[in-house]
């Protein structure tokens, strides 16, 4: 048998390797490299630069106004985005009858739930356009269309820079929140219901079944979207891309890393510059999943 | 919270999964910044091999030396001009004359996608039409050594115009538009005018007369702001550029083409020039009174359907709108463009002074197979014949002087072509939008801020002038002069 170990292990390993060695680690090499030279992707030709690029970075106004942008999207989108999916996946799978021996979600659960994963099924372009008609300034728009028609419009949602980035939120945790409600649902079907129906008993009420036994008994999975949701808030690039006015306007009031990259790859033909803002980002996302893993392997020791 | 043995939170195979699961989010978390592994895909090869290039032998017929029988590759933008200009013009035009030569035709809509990977591995096309919204940055491929100097193309004689250059069968700034510290190596085959876009049967409707000072330009656009129209508009999501451009013209025509020179040249204090102070502050208040700041959430199609609908009276642009417009134009809808009013009394250009730049990146590959046979396809182009049914085929007027005379196509045409012969050599133009992107960038920004956000000229000129001066001081950035 154990002869035969070897042959079969390295058999099954090599090909993802040798594909992930190829496709992700020798570019990633590569790019570190690019980063270090003024290449500009139009002729073989480059020289080699050191650090300046990443020195360039420091006087980038843009960097650092997406970097304050990623931290906002960090702080506020998973938290916003997990409350809304608790309470939605609360009240469809135990929101309902409080009847012991009866637990059921709220009248009509099984629609709501197609509902909230529908964004879901959109590619995010879709939605981009989607919400580029909502947030619309003209009589066309669906909000600004009624608010006008009220004589209270039009709110410029993606033109004023006070409002942009907080627009740009509330679509990605409106495309967001159906899939952390059924990540969320499927760990509540798996909290036993004599559990509810004991607090039941004991006399909870709805408050109650949440924050004493629903929360706890859900706190791995919700660490799981909280990880998920920060590593969302360090992409964006596409949303802002599609809806954002002026090129992660208005005046970089929503820009983002990757857009950053985008533009001064395939606009500017700055290949270095812009590999250097993603090695920058790669720093940031590895240290962000590194830094939370460290965070709730220690809460996992307390509970 | 113990006991129950279904419950997957509580006992240790649960801990595994979860870890499991943060792993995969580390995983993906990984995957996430792609972008950066991509960027460096095409950078392979870097040894400088030359392909051969065809050489044929010069004489009077054959100016630029073309080997007769050697192929060409001709890669065009596929956007609003189609491509039919070169499949039934050009290239027969080509091949008249070296009927044993093949023509290879490519179009794309991207061009960037399908060439820089042949530019960055040396085996470029030979002939390119660099435009459209993903065009390769024309600076940075001049100074990589990829596009022929085009000196021997402008000096040669013209194809159909007897005993002329090329060069002297061109409008003003033609030349001048394509050049690099001091050679030429584009041609910029389009030409556009630009100026204050009206609809002429509503203006004749109402009895309105066009303005040609500031004071009649306000006075008119109270009385529309009256009739219930939005007398100025343009599209502040991704068309401030527009604005900027009619801000500048204002500018020049205040204190001469000077002041756009020295903009163009990064020099000291060339943005806080009275004379773009001036120009700031009168635009800012047609912003401020005659427009609405709803635009500034808009993009460029959907003010210009307002326009067709006639919700906005003026709205700045260039020669092409008639044509991005004519589906939604309706048949009373008759498009005509003006030059902007003068600012002052003493402005040192007269009202008939335009903005016009001649566009669309045409080009020969110096790195290319057959660099010799691309200039004179560009020669081709420039014949009269050939650039009037580019014309005919495209409602676009070219560089070539004299080419369109007579030709009526429709009312937006005609008023454009007027407006160009009424300038003669009264036409500028300015290149810093194209040289540096940041302040492009930055200009768009400050002029949104100027007319809706409640900026002041003041302000307008000196964050122009700390970009300006910061581009300046950036030295991975590569400069130009005129």
């Amino acid at each position: 048998m154990r002869r035969g170990r070897y042959p079969f292990i390295i058999g099954f390993l090599a090909a993802p390797v040798i594909l992930y060695v190829t496709f992700v680690v020798l570019p990633y090499v590569e790019a570190f490299y690019v980063a270090m030279t003024d290449w500009r992707g139009l002729s073989p030709d480059y020289n080699f630069v050191g650090l300046d690029n990443f020195a360039a970075l420091l006087d980038n106004e843009r960097f650092w106004k997406a970097l304050r942008h990623h931290g906002v999207l960090l702080l506020v989108m998973p938290l916003v985005t997990i409350f809304i999916a608790l309470v939605f996946s609360f009240l469809l799978n135990v929101g309902g009858s409080t009847k012991p021996g009866q637990m059921a979600g709220i009248r009509g659960s099984g629609f709501y739930r197609v509902v909230f994963f529908f964004p879901q099924m959109l590619a995010i372009v879709v939605i981009g356009v989607i919400f580029g008609r909502v947030f619309a300034p003209i009589d066309s728009g669906l909000i600004n269309g009624a608010l006008n028609g009220l004589g209270l419009g039009p709110v410029l949602f993606m033109a004023d820079p006070d409002l942009a980035l907080w627009s740009i939120i509330a679509v990605l945790v409106w495309q967001g929140v159906g899939f952390y409600v059924v990540l969320f649902s499927a760990g509540m079907a798996s909290i036993p219901r004599d559990i509810y129906e004991a607090a039941l008993i004991d006399g909870a009420n709805k408050f109650t079944l949440f924050f004493k036994v629903t929360l706890p008994l859900l706190w791995d999975t919700i660490q799981v979207a909280w990880v998920y949701l920060g590593i969302a808030a360090f992409d964006a690039f596409a949303i802002v891309q599609v809806l954002a006015v002026a090129d992660g306007g208005p005046d970089g009031a929503t820009t983002v890393i990757g857009l950053e990259i985008y533009q001064q790859a395939f606009r500017d033909s700055y290949f270095g510059k812009a590999s250097a803002l993603g090695v920058v980002l790669f720093f940031l996302t590895l240290t962000f999943a590194a830094l939370t893993l460290r965070v709730t392997r220690r809460e996992a020791v307390e509970l | 919270m113990s006991g129950t043995p279904d419950n997957p939170s509580t006992d240790a195979p649960s801990a595994v999964t979860r870890r499991t699961l943060l792993g995969r989010a580390t995983v993906a978390g990984l995957l996430a910044v792609p972008s950066a592994g991509l960027l460096s895909a095409c950078l392979g090869s870097s040894d400088d091999d030359k392909q051969d290039q065809a050489e044929g032998t010069k004489s009077a017929e054959n100016p630029l030396g073309v080997k007769e029988d050697a192929p060409l590759e001709v890669v065009i933008f596929n956007g609003g001009l189609g491509t039919k200009y070169a499949t039934d013009v050009h290239i027969p035009s080509y091949k008249a004359k070296f009927p044993k030569a093949e023509v290879k035709f490519s179009q794309t809509e991207e061009i960037a996608t399908q060439l820089q990977p042949r530019f960055s591995s040396n085996t470029p096309p030979d002939m390119v039409n660099n435009a459209g919204s993903k065009l390769m940055d024309m600076g940075a491929l001049v100074q990589a050594g990829q596009a022929s100097d085009l000196t021997d193309l402008f000096e040669a004689p013209s194809l159909d115009i007897a005993g002329k250059k090329v060069k002297e069968t061109l409008l003003p700034g033609a030349i001048e538009q394509g050049t690099f510290n001091g050679k030429p190596y584009v041609l910029n085959y389009a030409y556009t005018v630009y100026g204050l876009w009206y609809d002429a049967a509503l203006f004749k409707n109402k009895g309105w007369a066009v303005p040609k000072t500031w004071a009649e330009f306000t006075a008119l656009c109270d009385t529309i702001k009256a009739a219930g129209i939005t007398p100025y508009g343009y599209a502040g999501a991704n068309a401030a550029y527009y604005q900027y451009l009619v801000l500048l013209t204002s500018a020049a025509k205040i204190g001469g083409t000077d002041v756009l020179k020295n903009i163009d040249n990064l020099e000291d204090g060339a943005w806080t020039n009275d004379a773009v102070k001036k120009a700031a502050e009168a635009w800012a208040g047609i912003g401020a009174k005659y427009s609405d700041k709803a635009f500034l959430g808009q993009k460029h199609t959907e003010v210009q359907l307002q326009q067709n609908q006639g919700k906005v009276a003026f709205y700045p642009s260039g020669s092409w709108l008639e044509n991005e417009q004519a589906k939604d134009t309706p048949a009373t809808f008759k498009y005509a463009v003006k030059q902007l009013p003068s600012v002052g009394g003493s402005d040192k250009l007269p009202f008939t002074a335009i903005f016009a730049a001649p566009g669309e990146e045409y080009w020969a590959a110096a790195k290319g197979k057959n660099p010799r046979g691309a200039q004179e396809y560009l020669r081709h182009m420039l014949s009269k014949e050939g650039a009037k049914k580019f014309t005919e085929l495209t409602k676009v007027m070219t560089v070539v002087k004299g080419a369109t005379d007579g030709l009526t196509i429709s009312p937006g045409f005609t008023s454009g072509a007027a407006l160009a012969t009424a300038a003669g050599e009264n036409a500028f133009s300015y290149r810093w939008a194209d040289w540096y992107k940041k302040l492009d960038d930055e200009c768009r920004s400050a002029t949104n801020e100027l007319m809706f956000s409640g900026g002041t000229a003041e302000k307008f000129c000196e964050r122009m002038q700390k970009a300006a001066d910061a581009v300046k001081k950036d030295s991975s950035i590569q400069k130009f002069k005129r």
